[in-house]
């Protein structure tokens, strides 16, 4: 189980009470498809992603980063039970998608340096802490279902 | 995966907008890395202050971006060029070689925070592979 405390819960909500999704996530999957290359070999029927402007210019790219910060949204919804929320989120990824759980950690760490770039100083160590917390809780629920 | 051409001229022009703010970035990252990653703290026992932006926190950010600093010099031949501290964390400091990952993700975020403009995921895959070989040439003579 895992415990949060209050301040926990507030930085968290108060980090992500900042985001917009809709220009976030498309920057974040964007710049995991760039930066990690080998991660396009999920993304096959999205069209052109053979450069950094194809990919930051793709809207199927754009679209699936919004749907990814979207399903976040639910588990700062439902901190107190990431496991259970993400359970057949992670059950998909496993046993459809057939996506490596490692790329998990990769697209939280990106979110995490996009976030950075956004906030500036105010994404104090103290706050990257607590939201490096939240997300490698987010990243062990998604693997959770992987047998 | 090697540095292509590409990536040294990247790593090199980025690092021209950075070293001016070098320490700052150095002791942010190593403070990052001590507050978000707690179990490295335990290479740093000696330390009375462990906290932000506290002196031994600062001096030795200052020295791991210094030495930084010179790997992009020496960015033809990491391996050559950093036997000497492979030498020092393989036989003296011995410090895990996951951790190398640990505070390069920690360096990524403060530059991101720094260099919001520059910091573009064309610079953001050529510093993390930078990182990576550096981190590879640092762990070298492990075994």
């Amino acid at each position: 189980m895992v415990e949060w405390t209050d301040a926990e819960k507030s930085t968290i909500s108060a980090v992500w009470g900042r985001v917009d999704i809709n220009e976030v996530g498309p920057l974040a999957l964007g710049r995991v498809l760039i930066v990690y290359p080998w991660t396009q070999r999920y993304f096959g029927s999205f069209g052109d992603v053979s450069t950094p402007a194809a990919i930051m210019g793709n809207p199927k790219v754009a679209a699936h980063g919004k749907v990814v910060c979207g399903a976040l949204d639910n588990a700062v919804k439902n901190m107190g039970n990431i496991l259970a929320t993400y359970k057949s989120l992670s059950e998909t990824h496993a046993n459809k998608l057939f996506v490596d759980p490692d790329n998990f950690r990769v697209l939280a760490d990106v979110l995490t340096i996009v976030i950075a770039a956004k906030f500036g100083a105010s994404f104090t160590p103290e706050i990257q802490a607590t939201w490096q917390k939240f997300m490698k809780v987010v990243v062990a629920a998604m693997g959770s279902r992987y047998f | 995966m090697s540095l292509t051409a590409k990536d040294k001229s990247v790593v090199k022009a980025f690092w021209g907008k950075v070293s001016g703010k070098a320490d700052v970035v150095g002791a942010e990252a190593l403070g990052r890395m001590l507050t978000a990653y707690p179990q490295t703290k335990t290479y740093f026992s000696h330390w009375a202050d462990l906290s932000p932006g506290s002196d031994p926190v600062k001096k030795h950010g200052s020295t791991i971006m210094g030495a930084i600093g010179n790997a992009v010099g020496v960015i033809d031949d990491l391996v050559g060029g950093l036997s000497a501290l492979s030498d020092l964390h393989a036989f003296k400091l011995r410090v895990d070689p996951g951790n190398f990952k640990i505070l390069s993700h920690n360096i990524l975020v403060t530059l991101a925070i720094h260099f919001p403009r520059d910091f573009t995921p064309e610079v953001h895959i050529a510093v993390d592979k930078f990182l990576a070989a550096l981190s590879a040439a640092l762990a070298d003579k492990y075994r």
